[in-house]
């Protein structure tokens, strides 16, 4: 079917050879180890994290133009590179931050099934066939269902994990559906034959509609869009902590990624009809994921609201249907991972001192730990957008596309909901910095996480600080798509 | 090759705040002194840079331009004009003045003075910005610490309320005047955000008269101006005395300035057709924050609702769209940033001694403290317009502009106003300092401290000097506001 295959191909897909080789490995050296010394898996893992990061970015950069490799099964572009890069970081660090949580960091499965997940978002970001996609989508997300259900004997992770199956199934098998009927309409799987498939066979429009519809409940889902945004919160705040940090950016991030890619690849013919839809449903995230947030008074909670509405947001850039927006998009996912890596490794860390992730226990932070405290302070005034944070430049530029596609209500939209999310940030940061504390003893940081939350947190403020090179690569992707 | 004194200047503050976060906490002696030196060279910057600019010179002098962004057209571009050199200065100074002010800060100093300079700096960056995204950048920089710096180390009262008020007002108005200005980008197709460029970008009479609003409006909030000023007493009131002196003294400048440079500067078709009903407003903002300022018992609330009623002069000078209208406002953001930061310095001293800030509670204080007393009877004057003092030099032309740009009445109406500063200035001034000592405060009040002396002294030798010599102003603020009427007359 592929013909012979050629050093391209092998370089396209070098980041998922590695990830498999980390995985066999991580399998293996699990057997080998005596249970008391298992902990060893996350280094394990960290460095093939690490390796396949510095692989990724040495090797495996594609050319200007993007190309169908393997049958193509698979575009490698710099869409998919970004991405993937995305993806290593958030893993790499979501490993780091795994060290120490007692019910996960000795068990080799969790480390396989954290690999094979990042593996299928490597492979979700090239598809360029639905047989492909469908088949990346799954691999990404059963071992998502099973991490977030991992302490088995936990109630509220059981119920996490069940409830993200359940959603999961039901959304993909619709998805699976619309899918499938595009195909009938198309006569193909390849996504870049698609929109000449689709506009040969004259399918109506509002045909074409309905089948988006299917689709756009599977990728909706996946990245917590209202109205698919249910599972979300339960699932975040039931799942190991690590766990939530994954699912909350490269999971979400692998989401935006495929809908980028399929909605300006396959379906140009309805290109005002999707651009409504689209614009909808970021008003609704948006709205909907900031008013709820308010009332939280759990921090995961809060945390998995505030990203419903920052994908809210991030489809502003979709909504646009620009190369700008392409850039937005991408752009926001680098800024967002980096930011709300932070924000959990936080969270994770306060955690290990009080056990409870309730905002009240966060009183007095910054007297007790004032370098943890400013710590969140950054992560959480990013995610409100506050310069010179990434988060800050992130924010304009969706709103910069939107403006630039005449989207101007949904910008204004955009705004006053950053009012709100300043709002409840703050409220956070209120207790953080005013609320006397409980209890005086600073709250001690392990080196790993200390190292985790020192990366995201230099990330966050250099994506906002210095612009040239990130916005470089976010306008190589938008280029690779149009 | 010439010096950054600008980038020194605007990088100076918020590297310093970054230091100081990593000094050890318990030194507050070691943090003070730092934090001083800082203050001290961030002053002597702005003067060089004062005293330095050739108001027979080029419009914009020290700039420095380094691509930032080269693929939307952003770049760090930084430069001070005929306006925004006395800005500068005025910064430098309350900043000076305001570390001294706040050495008993002793609830985590460090991290106060760490978010004051990042405050600064942010404030020193919108000033010189000639560069849109930069100037929204600083913008941000300079609004959000003033969450934390009213929350943590205000009035325990409404701290809690002011600031998270005050931040919402700030932020949406910014985010709405953001709005505005990437309409600008798109529909100028430059692809840059250099104001300068954007200058002759000529949008069309529609779109202008269409943005116009949202750009004046949003930055129009920070400058205080009516119905949107509501934020800005409690603000005053329950922030520390450090940071009522650098928000009514400096970042309410900052509101008014954005709102000229983006609003009127770039769109000087939308400024011709909004501002005659803004003025309005303005005549609003001067009148109504003078007669509640004079109905207030509190001494800090009487305060931030003068500073209500003198901004809105500020914003009546731009909307005259004339020479002298410009002239004036751009004298008063001086006179009235300097002014009001002396009033609340004296306002804490009294208030950090006596505790209480209730007028009739008060009295006989010239007797304990001479020198603040006679430090806020010149704020008073300045406030009044006395000639001889900055205010008289700031608020005549701006009558002038309002009579010779056909609005007598206004021009009427508002110089009542001044009758009702001067009658709750002197009468705070006579409750206050003179009379007799009430019995509860005897012996527990005593003179103010050397270095606030200083602090005092400097703000009183700026306002003494305009008035006397206004020479040592007005030719650059002169300069500044002919680059603007030429943009207002190619309209």
């Amino acid at each position: 079917m592929f013909g012979s295959i050629t050093a391209d191909m092998l370089v396209a897909i070098l980041p998922e050879i590695a990830l498999l080789v980390v995985v066999l490995v991580v399998f293996v050296t699990e057997l080998l180890l005596p249970e008391r010394r298992r902990g060893a898996l996350a280094w394990i893992t960290a460095g093939g994290l690490g390796l396949t990061l510095a692989l990724t970015v040495l090797f495996a950069r594609p050319g200007a133009e993007g190309e169908l490799l393997w049958g193509g099964m698979l575009r490698h572009d710099w869409l998919a590179f970004i991405f993937k890069i995305i993806f290593l970081v958030s893993a790499l660090i979501t490993t780091l931050l795994s060290v120490g949580w007692e019910a996960v960091w000795r068990k080799g499965e969790y480390y396989v099934l954290l690999l094979t997940s990042t593996l299928g978002m490597t492979l979700m970001a090239a598809s360029g066939d639905l047989i492909m996609l469908f088949l990346a989508i799954e691999t990404t997300s059963i071992p998502l269902y099973i991490m977030a259900g991992f302490i088995t004997g936990d109630d509220k992770s059981t119920e996490s994990g069940f409830k993200y199956l359940l959603f999961g199934a039901v959304t993909t098998g619709v998805m699976l559906y619309g899918l499938s009927l595009l195909y009938g309409f198309a006569g193909t799987t390849n996504l870049y034959d698609m929109a000449a498939g689709l506009a040969a066979a004259q399918i109506p429009g509002p045909v074409l509609v309905g089948t988006l519809f299917l689709i756009l409940l599977g990728f909706g889902f996946k990245v917590a869009l209202v109205p698919l945004h249910f599972w979300a919160p339960d699932v975040y705040e039931g799942a190991p902590t690590p766990v939530t940090a994954f699912l909350s950016t490269a999971s979400k991030a692998a989401g935006f990624a495929v809908l980028t890619r399929v909605m300006l690849a396959a379906f140009p013919s309805i290109l005002a009809d999707w651009q409504a839809i689209v614009a909808v449903a970021a008003a609704l995230s948006m709205t909907l994921g900031n008013v709820v947030a308010l009332t939280q008074r759990n921090i995961k909670r809060l945390l998995a609201y505030s990203s419903i509405a920052h994908a809210g947001y991030a489809l502003l850039g979709v909504a646009a249907a620009s190369e700008l927006g392409v850039i937005s998009v991408v752009y926001y996912f680098l800024a967002y991972t980096a930011t709300q890596l932070a924000a959990f490794a936080v969270v994770i860390i306060v955690w290990h001192k009080v056990g409870s992730d309730e905002i009240d226990d966060y009183a007095g932070l910054s007297r007790r730990s004032p370098l943890l405290a400013l710590a969140m302070l950054l992560s959480f005034l990013s995610l409100a957008g506050v310069p010179p944070l990434g988060g800050f430049i992130a924010k304009i530029l969706v709103f910069a596309a939107a403006v630039d596609a005449g989207l101007v209500w949904l910008a204004f939209l955009g705004v006053l909901n950053s009012i709100v999310g300043l709002y409840y940030y703050l409220i956070v940061l209120k207790v953080v910095y005013l609320s006397p504390p409980k209890d005086e003893k600073p709250v001690p940081v392990m080196r790993t996480h200390g190292a985790a939350l020192l990366v995201s947190v230099l990330l966050v403020l250099v994506l906002g600080i210095v612009l040239a090179p990130w916005y470089a690569w976010a306008q190589a992707s938008a280029a690779s798509l149009f | 090759m010439q010096l950054p004194i600008l980038s020194a200047i605007v990088f100076l503050p918020i590297v310093a705040g970054a230091v100081l976060l990593f000094l050890p906490p318990k030194n507050h002696r070691l943090i003070y002194r730092v934090a001083l030196a800082v203050g001290l060279i961030a002053f002597l910057l702005s003067l060089v840079v004062y005293f330095s600019f050739d108001a027979s010179g080029p419009r914009y002098q020290f700039e420095e331009q380094y691509n930032w962004l080269p693929a939307l057209g952003i770049s760090y571009h930084v430069a001070v004009d005929g306006i925004t050199a006395p800005l500068v200065l005025l910064t430098g100074v309350v900043i000076f003045t305001g570390v001294i002010i706040s050495q008993r800060i002793d609830d985590r100093p460090r991290e106060f003075f760490a978010f004051l300079f990042i405050l600064a700096s942010g404030v020193f960056g919108v000033f010189v910005a000639l560069d849109m995204f930069a100037l929204f950048f600083f913008y941000e920089i300079a609004v959000f610490p003033m969450y934390l710096l009213i929350a943590l180390w205000g009035w325990k009262q409404t701290r809690e309320y002011a600031a998270m008020k005050l931040t919402l007002y700030l932020f949406i108005g910014s985010l709405i005047a953001l709005v505005g200005a990437l309409a600008m980008y798109f529909a100028s197709g430059l692809g840059t955000f250099d104001m300068v460029a954007l200058e002759g970008a000529n949008f069309p009479a529609g779109f202008q008269n269409f943005w116009f609003p949202f750009v004046f409006f949003g930055f129009a909030v920070l400058g205080g101006i009516f119905p949107f000023h509501n934020w800005s007493p409690d603000g005053h009131v329950a922030a520390p005395t450090a940071v009522s002196m650098f928000h009514a003294g400096v970042l309410m400048k900052l509101g008014a300035f954005a709102a000229l440079r983006v609003g009127i500067m770039l769109m000087p078709i939308g400024a011709q057709t909004h501002l005659p009903w803004i003025i309005l407003l303005t005549l609003v903002n001067v009148v109504y924050g003078a007669f509640i300022a004079m109905v207030q018992t509190d001494f800090k609330y009487m305060i931030g609702f003068s500073s209500v009623s003198h901004m809105g002069l500020v914003a009546m000078g731009f909307a005259t769209l004339n020479y002298n209208g410009f002239l004036g406002a751009g004298v008063q953001m001086v006179s009235h940033g300097v002014m009001t930061a002396l009033f609340f310095a004296v306002v804490g001293m009294v208030y950090d001694q006596a505790h209480t800030r209730e007028i009739p509670k008060l009295g006989g204080l010239v007797k304990v403290m001479p020198f603040a007393a006679v430090a806020f009877i010149i704020g008073g004057l300045v406030s009044m317009g006395m000639p001889g003092f900055s205010g008289f030099i700031a608020e005549f032309p701006i009558f002038m502009g309002l009579w010779s740009g056909g609005y007598p009445l206004i021009a009427i109406i508002a110089a009542i106003s001044i009758a009702v500063t001067a009658a709750y200035i002197l009468r705070a001034v006579s409750r206050v300092f003179f009379g007799e000592i009430p019995a509860e405060l005897e012996g527990h009040m005593h003179d103010i401290r050397p270095s606030e002396k200083l602090a005092l002294g400097v703000l009183c030798v700026i306002m003494v000097t305009i008035g006397i010599y206004p020479n040592i102003i007005l030719p650059m603020v002169q300069a500044g506001t002919n680059a603007v009427l030429a943009l207002l007359g190619g309209a």
